[in-house]
């Protein structure tokens, strides 16, 4: 008997939860839901908003009540911005300085990681906590004083101005040392019984291996040199130096207000390569974005 | 005499291979950190002579005055107001990012669909270019044609002239702030939300806790390192936040959203005062340094106890 009433007493709260469960459930989910698209709405109704104004015709822009869809949609914001400023040669400048960039950073921290994972040397700790230090130190604090020096170098307004002071890597190199620090033994240890020298290992054994790690951190530093904007803003004093982002804004000062259409067409001409650029590889730069948060 | 033999002597070849080891060591890493001695280390030196003296950056020669630029900010009544600044618009932008990013990704981990699409579309805004962003939010601020004038429409609310009005500056940088930032906070606690071991949930429900009961004892306490580090990060960017104000109000109007970086921003090249700048310099320097070792110490005892 006692058995039978166990069982009850266990069966019971489930059946009654059964009965609950669907109608609370659907409540929740549709709740769940709205709340969803309350959100995605306010995060994307502002990229919504530029795309559609930059395919409005002016007298559209500046009438009342506003417009949720052009109603005839026109690319002529799209040539008039390209003429309001020179955007080709902010193109060929931001592409520059991202390559340049980025590159010079991914091969410093692909040698300074191999080196502090595989190199012997007599005080590595000491050099290592000179790179941890350096990531106290936010570049902005340093504007003034590497303005002073890259203008006694004669390089204000020149693409090594805008791209060297910014090109040492340490988060970089950590990220890359932990990837390189993963690599078996063995398959270091087989490498040099082969006879192959560090350069050849590094580049032929290692960043294969760590292929991924190395892309991620390729791509944090693409995206961040793109949108660099303090920097740039500082070093270039002429429009033909400018990368994109400055660009944009010196567009805004001209030609905002009274013509929002253009501003917005450029400011597309930026985020759209960013944009597609994070939706093929999303998961490398969340993961290379949050890597320092959740292992600590 | 007899019995001691330099190392070099019984093994030359394995001295002579540290020291090729130790010599590729300082060329591979030698460019990295020469970089950083020239561009990092050297500046924040030179801020601290900059710091105590007076300069124009157009004379040859600068006037030291040893701890006067000191005495002069911290007498100033518009720096303390720059620094009650920075610090409104950090606390703001940081506990409505922790906040919203909290329910945001309490949200995105439940099982529901397009959750993946929900995500990135939350976290897009943080790969775009600030200044960009600020360009967009200041056509969206426009109190005539602007979206924001178009949405308080439809609840019968006038916009305010956003970045005109001294009063609702700040709150528009806030926003601005958030609404790019908002989607690293939801990365970061749904990935803390995904270490929480499934068993101390399934633990809490064999103890006949309710969903909010579990919230309150499992999730939140589970999330709190996490909290932790996005709270240091978060306020360490905020500091770092120049692009949004340069772009959306300039520090203005009349002074309403300047902030310790823009302030030094403003003294280092609109009204070239280097002295000046450099006391603005060190100051963040300092409180960033505090932040980050704090940081550093709590991620140290996590490791080691945690």
């Amino acid at each position: 008997m006692a058995t039978i009433n166990e069982l009850e007493q266990a069966i019971k709260p489930v059946v009654v939860r059964r009965r609950h469960i669907p109608l609370s459930l659907l409540g929740w989910r549709i709740a769940g839901y709205l709340t969803l698209i309350v959100a995605v709405l306010i995060i994307g109704l502002p990229v919504y908003w530029t795309v559609m104004a930059s395919f409005k015709e002016t007298r559209e822009i500046y009438s009342l009540p506003v417009t949720w869809w052009p109603a005839k949609p026109t690319f002529n914001n799209f040539s008039a911005a390209w003429e309001a400023a020179p955007f080709g040669r902010y193109y060929l400048n931001s592409f520059i300085t991202t390559f340049f960039g980025a590159g010079i950073e991914v091969i410093l921290a692909l040698f300074s990681a191999y080196a502090l994972a595989y190199l012997r040397f007599p005080r590595k700790d000491l050099v290592f906590l000179l790179l941890l230090a350096a990531l106290m130190v936010p570049t902005e604090i340093t504007i003034v004083p590497n303005y002073l020096t890259v203008a006694r170098l004669g390089w204000i307004n020149t693409y090594q101005g805008i791209i060297i002071p910014g090109a040492a890597i340490a988060y970089g190199t950590f990220l890359l040392r932990q990837a390189f620090m993963a690599v078996p033994h063995e398959i270091l240890e087989a490498a040099h019984v082969d006879g192959a020298g560090h350069l050849r290992i590094l580049f032929s054994v290692v960043a294969p291996i760590t292929q991924p790690a190395i892309v991620t951190m390729a791509l944090l530093s693409i995206v961040s040199k793109w949108n660099e904007f303090l920097w740039p803003l500082i070093v270039t004093n002429t429009t033909d130096m400018r990368t994109l982002p400055i660009g944009v804004f010196w567009l805004r000062n001209s030609e905002g207000l009274t013509n929002w259409g253009v501003v917005m067409a450029g400011s597309l001409f930026l985020i759209i390569p960013v944009l597609i650029t994070f939706l093929f590889a999303q998961r490398a730069i969340v993961e290379g974005m949050t890597a320092g948060a959740v292992k600590g | 005499m007899a019995t001691y033999t330099p190392r070099q002597e019984r093994h030359p070849n394995t001295l002579r291979r540290e020291h090729r080891e130790s010599l590729l060591f300082a060329l591979f890493i030698g460019p990295n950190l020469l970089l950083f001695a020239v561009f990092t280390y050297w500046p924040l030196l030179y801020n601290i002579y900059l710091s105590m003296v007076r300069w124009d950056f157009l004379r040859p020669t600068m006037t030291f005055v040893g701890l006067q630029n000191y005495i002069d900010a911290f007498s100033d009544r518009r720096f303390w107001n720059i620094i009650w600044q920075t610090a409104t618009f950090t606390i703001c932008s940081v506990g409505l990012t922790l906040i919203l990013g909290l329910l945001l990704a309490l949200l995105l981990n439940q099982p529901l669909r397009y959750r993946n699409t929900a995500r990135a579309i939350v976290f897009s805004p943080v790969v775009m270019s600030g200044a960009v962003i600020a360009v967009v939010w200041s056509y969206i601020f426009d109190p005539r044609y602007g979206l924001i004038d178009q949405l308080l429409g439809f609840i019968g609310l006038d916009s305010p002239n956003w970045l005109a009005d001294p009063f609702w500056a700040m709150p528009a940088v806030i926003i601005v702030y958030v609404w790019k930032n908002l989607g690293y906070a939801v990365v970061i606690y749904l990935a803390g939300l995904q270490n929480i071991p499934r068993e101390l949930y399934d633990a809490a429900r064999v103890d006949g806790a309710g969903t909010w009961e579990r919230f309150w004892n499992v999730t939140l306490p589970g999330l709190s390192p996490v909290a932790f580090f996005l709270s240091v990060t978060s306020v360490l960017t905020c500091f770092q936040a120049f692009d949004i104000i340069r772009v959306l109000t300039n520090g203005g109007p009349a002074d309403a959203t300047t902030t310790l970086i823009f302030h030094l921003y403003e003294l280092g090249f609109v009204s070239y005062d280097a002295g000046k700048a450099g006391v603005v310099a060190i100051v963040l320097f300092l409180i960033m340094l505090f932040l980050t070792i704090v940081q550093i110490r709590y991620i140290e005892r996590q490791v080691t106890y945690g």
